[in-house]
């Protein structure tokens, strides 16, 4: 009896006959499932990946031009990006630009995973881990062509996340302009409060430097007095852990370790 | 027949809700459910896995070997999952952005799991579908209560849309903090099984064990 339905149902037709548990078929149904799965997991990781990798370009083009004051909704960023902002890359240490990469191209994220494109900091206040060598910097001309606006890219670590942002600063170097994060994955309405309009309203017009070219901004709690009035940022309510990330990150960036070097170069000219 | 697929939708609402009455994917709930719009997408997601893994698994179950079934079950909602979540960073990127991991985390989501070894490893696949789809539903329908309520009087808006202006916006309303955070779901999902099981008596389990009457003492 098996021999004659065996050649009426064919090759296949046995196949599903097996028992599930035999062991042979165990291993063609387990490796041909994996196969199949991952055929349709890779073809759409691969065909959605340029629609992804735009939104994500276009995510901090538009985070940039909101930080410059630049954006209103409806804009088309990429035109906008394109006119108004100068992509350059700096170099961290020595504080000038750098032609090493095209900053177009250049992704300071994985660079910093990249032993050889990154250090390790030597005081890592901001909880980063390594930081890449080159930084994105973005410029903002007047008519003229004299710089209008520098925008740096920041990021630290606040209570649960990395959060990474931008610090828009006037021609002085000194002057804050705009500070915002695009990434953050901070408690919803706590320390996500960062994304508060009226909280990122508190930035412009403070002032980073004291007289002595000492990183003077802070963020902390309570009223400041007349003297730190122009370098203090009220802390978010409910959220000690997220104000301390800022400060530390803003110290960080702004500080030896970060931009400091750049903006100095900046103001002599020697860039 | 058809009176039975309507049930199949139904029922997982409230009588066999899979979160209050089987108290499945208690987790996520807790997650994502701090902002209405997060908990929606969410709540899409999970019906759309459950119903397709359900309907997928239920087309193989006679071929899925025994001994490693529950293998075979992960790689399909996993991959079901990865797929999901590069549609959203695709197309819902800002969405995707909050929901981070928690996307990646309906893979151990117990309810997926736990329709596709009791339903849909014994029963044809279109019933198995309606089944993910209603699981999914009933799911949904409390992320969407629980969201409701922590939306609301946590941030004091629905859907990102103020109802109630809160202090730090210059309005009148305190925002209850605790509800922003991931415990006070657990207080609003007790909330909502005591009154479901008020309601309707026979959801409450047999008791383990019961207190013995001591004789003599007092």
């Amino acid at each position: 009896m098996p021999e004659a339905t065996d050649k009426k149902l064919g090759p296949w037709g046995r196949f599903l006959a097996t028992p599930a548990d035999n062991p042979v078929k165990t291993v063609i149904v387990a490796v041909a499932l994996c196969l199949f799965c991952s055929m349709i997991v890779s073809a759409a990781a691969v065909a959605l990946r340029p629609v992804q990798a735009e939104n994500k370009v276009l995510d901090k083009r538009r985070n940039i031009l909101e930080v410059a004051g630049l954006y209103q909704p409806g804009v088309n960023i990429n035109k906008t990006f394109n006119e108004k902002i100068e992509a350059r890359l700096v170099d961290i240490e020595t504080g000038k630009f750098s032609d090493a990469a095209d900053p177009a191209t250049y992704d300071q994220r994985s660079a910093a995973k990249d032993p050889a494109q990154s250090i390790k900091p030597a005081e890592d206040i901001a909880g980063i881990g390594r930081q890449a060598k080159l930084a994105s910097v973005y410029l903002i001309r007047d008519d003229a062509g004299a710089i209008d606006k520098i925008i740096l890219p920041v990021h630290g670590y606040g209570l649960w996340s990395t959060m990474y942002g931008f610090v828009a600063l006037k021609a002085d170097g000194n002057e804050v302009a705009g500070f915002q994060f695009y990434e953050q994955g901070e408690t919803p309405g706590l320390g996500a409060e960062v994304d508060n309009p009226r909280w990122k309203a508190l930035w412009p017009g403070k002032k980073i430097y004291g007289d002595d070219g000492s990183v003077k901004i802070s963020v902390a709690k309570g009223a400041p007095t007349a003297a730190t009035a122009d370098y203090h940022i009220d802390s978010l309510a409910g959220a000690t852990l997220t104000s301390r990330g800022v400060d530390n990150l803003i110290h960080f960036w702004m500080g030896d370790q970060g931009f400091k070097r750049f903006l100095d170069n900046l103001k002599e000219g020697t860039v | 027949m058809a009176e039975h697929k309507n049930s199949m939708l139904i029922d997982p609402l409230v009588d066999n809700n899979p979160i209050t009455l089987q108290v499945l994917g208690i987790c996520s709930a807790l997650a994502v459910t701090s902002s209405l719009k997060v908990a929606f997408v969410m709540a899409l997601s999970v019906t759309l896995v459950t119903a397709f893994s359900n309907l997928f698994i239920s087309m193989i179950r006679n071929h899925i070997p025994n001994n490693i079934r529950i293998i075979a079950q992960m790689v399909i909602i996993a991959s079901l999952v990865i797929l999901v979540d590069q549609i959203l960073k695709a197309y819902a990127f800002e969405i995707s952005k909050t929901l981070s991991v928690f996307v990646g985390l309906i893979i151990t989501n117990c309810i997926v799991m736990g329709r596709a070894e009791a339903y849909a490893m014994k029963n044809p696949p279109v019933a198995s579908f309606l089944d993910g789809i209603g699981n999914g539903l009933g799911y949904s329908f409390i992320l969407l209560l629980v969201g409701i309520v922590r939306e609301l009087f946590g941030s004091g808006s629905l859907f990102g849309i103020t109802i109630l202006k809160t202090v730090n916006n210059g309005g009148w309303y305190v925002p209850n903090g605790l509800l922003l955070l991931p415990p006070s779901a657990f207080f609003i999902i007790g909330m909502i099984i005591w009154i479901f099981r008020t309601w309707k008596p026979e959801q409450v389990e047999a008791r383990d064990f019961s207190i013995i009457k001591q004789e003599g003492g007092h």
